[in-house]
């Protein structure tokens, strides 16, 4: 077990220095990337927006009976937006991506790879540590913030709606006092730490699709494996990042 | 097409000058001995028939030829370059050379019929996408399939992704076709209409060809000389004829099997 981990690092290292290797050479493949944003940011878009208002409606649900209880209902605002745009929006949002996306990209990857469509495009001379990895990877890491965002925006929005159906506060008053102690560091950190979420799914996704080997039974395990690994590392950089980041933005 | 629009010079091979030359290729997988000492040499112009049984390491030899594979052991010189510590770019320029057919096509699902064969182009040419797409129809056109340019390959038949397949082979024009198993898996009638198409295509375009094939009939009227494959090793190789009158065990079997 602990030598297929190592193995399956060092593999995954490799792949990593072939990656960084096909991105630093021309062609940059402007057009497929576009493409993959579209793929990977624009029709997640539906997802991470549901996920987002769920969250913050049951956020804003369960909140307010337990600050109720220390009469600190009045907080409510503030405690949305804080758990939101600090954790929730952030890992949320890196959670729905590695499901769908995760799932797509070792599916698609895999499928391609144990129908030789992989080794064609070796074979006509193209890399596609290029064509099909880095550009899904840096689709990723780009598109990761930009669907927080709308995590975040949908969790408020929805928080607040709960909020108002309980207690009826103008959406203006719900915004003044949520974001009043709110600096931009607190929002800008935890944002963009969803890009090593992006690299994370994108580059174990795309490893996992690639070196499926054993036919549909093998893209379904690719599919499979690469949801679980990408959300099991989203989780733990998570971890490490809000160290870091409270390191950092104190 | 112009040689220029390829971005490449067309390599002048003398007649009889070995094109492919593979010395002593070994190759495993795990504790698999796929090929034990292969030796091979085509010639320009000429295509031989890689035959022998199912696992003997045939697709492996043709995936070593063009870089999808590293050998264990050995040497594989493509028009004088030893392809072996070759770096990406300088294998590629060889690629582009040389066009693969592969088993079960390997078109891009994702892509019709007509972007699968302009996909070479887009890439290694400088063509407009009037001139691709006058290239594309020219292809298609040469393996029957003009009228399928809008089709996903999931809507057309094994052989006609075969054909596709080939047209996009011969995008490039390139001076070495590889073959894996042209007509495996198809009926008679196609498999006959495959070997008259390749046939047509190697004298058309001057090819140097390596044909792996399981299909003896095919091999006998697409190939000027055949090898046969046994144990990771070639087992005896020459004409058609010089194979069906062997006196070798392995070899008789082999034909008898057919006949």
């Amino acid at each position: 077990m602990i030598n297929r981990s190592l193995e399956w690092f060092g593999d995954l290292g490799n792949f990593s220095w072939k990656v960084i290797r096909a991105a630093i050479t021309r062609p940059f493949e402007f057009g497929e990337i576009i493409r993959q944003l579209d793929e990977i940011g624009s029709k997640s878009l539906p997802l991470v927006a549901l996920a987002g208002a769920a969250v913050g409606t049951v956020l804003a649900i369960e909140s307010r009976s337990s600050l109720a209880r220390f009469g600190a209902k009045s907080m409510l605002p503030v405690a949305i937006v804080f758990s939101i745009i600090h954790e929730m929006g952030p890992v949320v949002t890196g959670l729905v991506v590695s499901g769908r996306v995760g799932a797509g990209i070792g599916a698609e990857l895999g499928s391609m790879k144990v129908t030789e469509q992989i080794d064609a495009l070796e074979a006509s001379a193209v890399n596609p540590y290029k064509l099909l990895v880095f550009t899904r990877v840096l689709a990723c890491i780009v598109a990761l913030p930009l669907l927080t965002l709308v995590t975040d925006f949908c969790g408020l929005f929805a928080g607040w709606i709960a909020e108002t159906l309980a207690d009826p506060i103008s959406l203006h008053e719900f915004v003044s006092k949520g974001f009043a102690g709110v600096s931009f560091s607190d929002f800008l950190a935890p944002t963009f730490r969803t890009s090593a979420f992006g690299l994370i799914i994108g580059l174990v996704a795309c490893f996992q699709g690639m070196r499926t080997q054993g036919g549909t039974e093998g893209v379904g395990r690719s599919a499979t494996s690469s949801v679980v690994l990408s959300s099991l590392f989203v989780i733990l950089a998570d971890v490490i990042l809000v160290k870091l980041i409270l390191i950092f933005f104190p | 097409m112009a040689e220029a629009d390829l971005g490449r010079k067309q390599t002048v091979n003398t007649p009889g000058e070995p094109v492919l030359l593979l010395r002593d290729i070994h190759k495993a997988f795990a504790a698999q001995q796929v090929l034990d000492g292969v030796s091979l040499t085509v010639v320009r112009g000429e295509t031989l028939a890689v035959l022998g049984r199912s696992g003997t390491g045939k697709s492996v030899l043709l995936k070593l030829i063009i870089g999808l594979e590293n050998p264990d052991a050995g040497s594989i010189c493509i028009q004088g370059q030893e392809i072996a510590g070759l770096g990406l770019n300088d294998m590629n320029k060889l690629r582009v050379k040389m066009g693969f057919l592969f088993q079960h096509a390997a078109l891009y699902d994702s892509l019709t019929v007509g972007q699968n064969v302009a996909f070479p182009l887009e890439r290694h040419t400088k063509m407009t996408k009037s001139e691709r797409n006058d290239r594309v129809k020219e292809l298609l056109g040469s393996v029957g399939m003009e009228h399928d340019l809008n089709k996903m390959p999931s809507d057309i038949s094994g052989g006609m992704q075969k054909r596709v397949g080939l047209a996009r082979a011969l995008a490039l024009q390139p001076e070495i076709l590889l073959l894996d198993e042209p007509t495996a898996g198809l009926d008679p009638i196609t498999s006959s209409e495959i070997d008259d198409l390749v046939l047509r295509l190697q004298k058309e375009h001057a090819l140097t060809s390596v044909v792996v094939t399981h299909d003896l009939h095919s091999a006998r009227t697409i190939a000027d000389r055949l090898a046969l494959l046994d144990k990771g090793k070639v087992a005896m190789e020459g004409s058609f004829e010089e194979l069906a009158q062997s006196d070798d065990d392995f070899v008789r079997e082999f034909f008898k099997r057919d006949s």
